[in-house]
């Protein structure tokens, strides 16, 4: 009785075969939409630093190391592969790739690092970049935060003719500090 | 080294603890998804076992948080030599989006030594037993440090517009 049941088993078993993938030594591809490693395009980059505003883990961090130069480090090793800063892109010089492999043994082999040249504008010294006019404009459109809280928080003004009342209320005035 | 070391001590077969220090879960579904006929890690002559004790490799998923953080050091420590961590996940990689958090030490190897890291939110099985079969020194390591830098000089601010347009003419005749 018990032999017929294993035999009904195992004729049972070898109607869907061998389900087992063999990963390692074949190729298995992804789900459409997967999002995996996200890629830069740096000729697409304007440096506006959305992507670095927007990241949910701070894994992309923007720094000006001089007036000419902006420096894009990104640490993959806490990415959470959401998919947020390709979204926030303006210039959709991210792209998330089908890339998923990415077991090391050492933090830095998931990093990237990129250099974008700039410019200086006259007025407030910051740089931006020259290729798209009205850039800062749409900068802050596309989720550009100023580092200056301090430039941020006063807000010039301005009248037709010379206004005693108002230059003498404006002239020494501070901010209010904690 | 690491590849020759782990060849000599673990000729046959790795037992796996798997030590969830705070994860939301999502880790370790991974990680028994591995587990079944449809991956089947145990091909490679992995285990499953219970207890530190019995095991060669350890692996984290979470990021350590500040209750989990001594029972992570004593499991660790409870090892048999030569032993194995793998962080698995964003999280244990790198501390997640809680890496700075007060209540997390941000990241397994904070806690522990750390020798393998599988990033991923949560990582897929074949992510897993990518960074398994790269442990036993079956496949390459496909990862690198990516530098990219825009092949572009800056221009004198005064010369601007006319070098603006000096390339756009170079531009208009490559087009033609």
């Amino acid at each position: 009785m018990w032999l017929t049941s294993k035999i009904k088993q195992v004729l049972m078993v070898l109607k869907p075969g061998v389900v087992t993938l063999k990963y390692p030594f074949e190729p298995h591809p992804v789900a459409k939409d997967f999002r995996g490693q996200p890629s830069w395009d740096h000729h697409k980059c304007v440096g506006c630093g959305g992507c670095a505003a927007h990241c949910p883990a701070r894994t992309i961090m923007i720094r000006d190391v001089c007036q000419d130069l902006r420096i894009m480090l990104y640490d993959g090793s806490r990415c959470t592969y959401c998919g947020r800063c390709a979204d926030v892109c303006p210039e959709n010089a991210i792209t998330m790739t089908e890339q998923y492999e990415l077991a090391t043994n050492d933090k830095n082999d998931i990093t990237v690092n990129m250099e974008l040249f700039m410019l200086t504008c006259q007025r407030c010294g910051r740089c931006y970049n020259m290729e798209t006019t009205n850039m800062i404009d749409k900068m802050g459109l596309k989720g550009y935060r100023y580092d200056s809280l301090e430039a941020r928080a006063v807000i010039p003004r301005a009248t037709e003719h010379l206004d005693i009342k108002m230059l003498e209320e404006t002239e020494h005035y501070k901010r209010p500090q904690k | 080294m690491l590849a020759k070391l782990c060849k000599k001590a673990f000729p046959r077969s790795l037992w796996v603890y798997h030590c969830n220090s705070g994860a939301c879960n999502g880790c370790d579904i991974e990680i028994l998804n591995v587990l079944t006929p449809y991956y089947d890690i145990e091909r490679f002559g992995m285990k499953l076992v219970a207890s530190p004790r019995h095991a060669d490799v350890m692996l984290i998923s979470g990021a350590v948080t500040r209750p989990t953080l001594p029972l992570v050091k004593k499991a660790y420590a409870a090892m048999p030599e030569p032993k194995l961590v793998f962080g698995i996940g964003s999280c244990a990689s790198g501390g997640g989006s809680w890496f700075d958090s007060y209540h997390v030490t941000g990241g397994a190897d904070k806690a522990v030594p750390v020798n393998y890291i599988i990033p991923g939110c949560p990582p897929r099985p074949e992510a897993i037993i990518y960074g398994v079969a790269l442990a036993l020194g079956l496949v390459d390591k496909k990862a690198s440090p990516i530098e990219l830098k825009q092949v572009e000089f800056p221009i004198d601010a005064y010369m601007k517009n006319k070098a603006w347009e000096e390339r756009n003419v170079i531009y208009q005749v490559l087009n033609n």
